[in-house]
């Protein structure tokens, strides 16, 4: 069957064969999960062999629905946000038949975790700037053998594989001599510290890179190509970051919403105010979100893609900042401050103190405001690039 | 107790949608270039009524609302807003919100014959009428004091501040004994124009004297008729906002990418950029609550009234934050009276008080939404 002869129709006929096939009641779990993949109903826009059927991405919320009402089980997308949201389409994109075919099943069944080594203590919103080094061991096909140090890596405590991105070549430019690899994050030399946070817990961690060896066959994408690569991975991370759909009043807002309607001894008029004006700008968010998704739906991309994040970032901050100060005495404390390692990110977890704390990271993960604004700026208003003198220099003689 | 829950809602344009835009905008930038606006309110006459017979009975687009059967095109909301979208572009001296939408929404309330009578005039562009109310009444605010009715349909009174009363051919006058309509150039009918913040919608005082009109709706009907007629005009005006705020983010990075100072254009400086982007948020933001409020207004959605009050206290502030960037970003030229940006910084400022503020909106909000005051 062809791309473009998929329907919704035939995918639900596909879904229901499925489920008679492996009934989620009696199947386990993993055996579903396995079943569902083989099926090609994963990801319906990938390729068939590999989790899809070659069907427009659209068609993926007519199967999650359907599989939902028939209680099959999920593959925690939380828990492998990276491999899925990002690791994968990168993959896809660049990887070769071998390691589409090695990589892609077990990330798809959270068998096997990603993270992500990009950022490092010297290269953060000028991540082209990175410093870790992959050198070539014996010319042609040798393996590479990597050293430096990454930050922020969430999930590095409990990932399998990591995409790593490391400079192949310091006499380039920065954008140029950087190449894009699959990294074993078993190999002798990886070591992962936790990264004690604001909120007391070690959600990410640093990732010192000694003498690790990665073999040829896992560089992905040619030698010094790799920004190429990675900003495959970004523009992914920024859409998985802002697109989660959440229903009227979900999100940030709730918890302050459902304490104004249950302890009205809080109420003042200044935070009545202050909250009507976020609750609105969180509804308009929210329809906001939706109509992007109705035009990706229509595969018509909106630009509005690149804008959700820095909204849900300023929401995020200012409700949050809202609710310490709605709970008076209550804000005052906090829940608790034992390192914790938790293994899935959860934004709206705990308490408000925590959320206030938390949503901090917002404008600074995933890409900071200041550059994502710079993005829209230049990408979708078509306003001239930042000035740049660091553009033909050579990576080894910039100012560090 | 809990907010209510979203009704799913339809946030793109149809097809038939984006031809209706093309139509209308194709005919505004012939007949309606800021230019040509800005020369029209000099003469002190902005109203164009050559402009307004094409758009409203060529084109079609004063049916809208109306059902084929009076008619009209038999459309709905959604339509109309992409119709004000591309007006709120041009700050077009039009009466499309006071007569298709206002007028035309509390003569669809009346359900009479006189009202069906009214209406079909209205659908084929033969007749302007605009509602005598105050441009500032706002949905779920009380109605003001209507005239008095002094016996037989002798209306005497008078309201101010309505917004096209002087092009109006007939005007809806609320009296203690119902919804009358009033010729407008009949005895005992004066209109004081008023100078006006907004020179785009003119506002006149309207003054009755004895005046004689055609008896429409009872009094519960009238006042339910003007309720319906606030929401949807509240609801639209999201749109026309939403316009206004376009208009006013794209010529002023248009401007920025080709002015030069500090032998740079000045769109490459990041403080000028990220406020262009933030502004660009808000406006991409605007649109999906003003689709919304549309889409809602146009399937009947019991939620109707909450996605119209969060569309007019979201469209509002952008609108008028838009236009201010724009004055402020043209620098010294935005200050001129030869550059249109003042027209269009009128226009929202007027808007944000038209139906409502964002302030009272916010306060319907809360009571939609389950968020008492203290």
């Amino acid at each position: 069957m062809t791309a473009a002869a998929l329907t919704a129709e035939h995918l639900r006929v596909r879904v229901r064969e499925l489920l008679s096939a492996h009934p989620p009641a009696t199947t386990a779990p993993a055996e579903f999960l396995r079943a569902r993949f083989d099926a090609g109903l994963a990801w319906v826009h990938y390729p068939e062999g590999l989790g899809g059927l070659g069907a427009p991405r659209s068609l993926q919320a007519v199967v999650d629905a359907e599989l939902e009402a028939a209680g099959a089980p999920d593959n925690d997308p939380r828990r492998i946000g990276i491999g899925l949201g990002m690791a994968a389409p990168t993959i896809l994109a660049y990887g070769t038949e071998e390691q589409k075919r090695r990589f892609l099943r077990p990330l798809w069944l959270g068998e096997e975790v990603w993270c992500q080594l990009f950022s490092e203590p010297g290269a953060g919103s000028d991540l082209a700037a990175l410093g870790t080094r992959a050198v070539r061991e014996g010319g042609e096909g040798g393996d590479w053998v990597v050293d430096g140090q990454k930050v922020w890596t969430s999930s590095a405590h409990t990932a399998r594989w990591a995409i790593l991105i490391a400079r192949t070549d310091p006499a380039l430019p920065k954008h140029q001599g950087i190449t894009y690899f699959l990294c074993d994050m078993t190999a002798p030399g990886v070591e992962v510290r936790p990264l004690r946070q604001i909120t007391g817990e070690a959600e990410f961690n640093e990732v010192f890179l000694t003498g690790v060896r990665i073999p040829d066959a896992h560089r992905l994408g040619e030698v010094g190509q790799g920004w190429a690569v990675a900003r495959t991975t970004l523009m992914n991370e920024r859409v998985s970051i802002g697109g989660m759909r959440i229903p009227r009043e979900g999100g940030m807002i709730a918890p302050v919403a459902t304490a104004w309607r249950e302890r009205p001894e809080l109420r003042t008029h200044d935070l009545h105010g202050r909250l009507l004006e976020l609750w609105v700008e969180a509804e308009v968010a929210r329809l906001t979100g939706e109509r992007l998704r109705q035009q990706l739906a229509q595969g018509q991309p909106g630009p509005e893609g690149s804008g959700m994040k820095l909204t849900f970032a300023r929401l995020n901050q200012e409700i949050s900042g809202l609710e310490v100060e709605l709970l008076g005495e209550e804000g005052l404390l906090y829940e608790d401050w034992t390192l914790r390692r938790p293994e899935i990110v959860d934004f709206t977890g705990r308490d408000a103190g925590y959320r206030y704390l938390r949503a901090k990271g917002n404008s600074i993960e995933g890409g900071t405001s200041e550059i994502l604004l710079n993005i829209v700026a230049e990408r979708v208003l078509g306003l001239p690039a930042e000035p740049r003198d660091d553009k033909d220099l050579a990576w080894k003689d910039l100012a560090r | 107790m809990s907010s209510p829950a979203a009704a799913p809602l339809d946030l793109l344009y149809s097809e038939t949608e984006e031809e209706l835009r093309t139509a209308v905008r194709s005919l505004l930038a012939a007949r309606c270039a800021p230019a040509a606006v800005l020369a029209r309110i000099e003469t002190g006459a902005p109203h164009d009524p050559e402009l307004w017979r094409v758009l409203a009975a060529d084109i079609g687009t004063a049916g809208l609302l109306v059902p084929e059967k009076l008619g009209g095109q038999g459309a709905g909301h959604r339509e109309a807003a992409v119709v004000l979208e591309e007006l709120g572009r041009a700050a077009a001296p039009v009466p499309y919100l006071t007569s298709a939408v206002l007028a035309t929404e509390i003569l669809l309330g009346c359900e009479s014959a006189e009202a069906a009578d009214l209406l079909r005039e209205l659908a084929a562009g033969r007749r302007v009428c605009v509602p005598a109310l105050p441009l500032t009444l706002a949905p779920g605010a009380p109605l003001p004091t209507p005239v008095r009715d002094s016996g037989g349909g002798s209306l005497g009174g008078s309201v101010g501040s309505v917004a096209d009363a002087v092009c109006a051919d007939v005007l809806l006058v609320l009296a203690d004994t119902g919804l009358y309509a009033v010729p407008a150039g009949a005895a005992g009918v004066s209109r004081t124009p008023l100078v006006a913040l907004d020179l785009t919608r003119p506002l006149a005082a309207v003054h009755l004297d004895g005046a004689a009109g055609t008896r429409l709706a009872d009094p519960a009907t009238a006042r339910a008729a003007i309720a319906g007629a606030l929401l949807s005009g509240a609801g639209l005006l999201a749109s026309e906002q939403l316009g206004t705020a376009e208009w006013c983010l794209t010529e002023t990075v248009a401007y920025l990418r080709t002015r030069h100072q500090f032998n740079r254009p000045l769109g490459s400086f990041q403080a000028v950029k990220h406020r262009l982007a933030r502004l660009w948020l808000d406006v991409a933001s605007a649109r999906a609550a003003a689709r919304a409020a549309a889409d809602a207004l146009a399937t009947g959605a019991a939620d109707a009234p909450l996605t119209v009050a969060v569309a007019q206290a979201y469209c509002s502030g952008v609108a008028v934050r838009a236009a201010e960037e724009c004055v402020q970003l043209h620098g010294g030229i935005g200050m001129t009276w030869e550059h249109p940006a003042h027209l269009y910084l009128k226009r929202a400022k007027a808007d944000s008080l038209a139906l409502g503020t964002a302030g009272h909106h916010r306060g319907l909000v809360a009571d939609f939404a389950e968020l008492p005051a203290p």
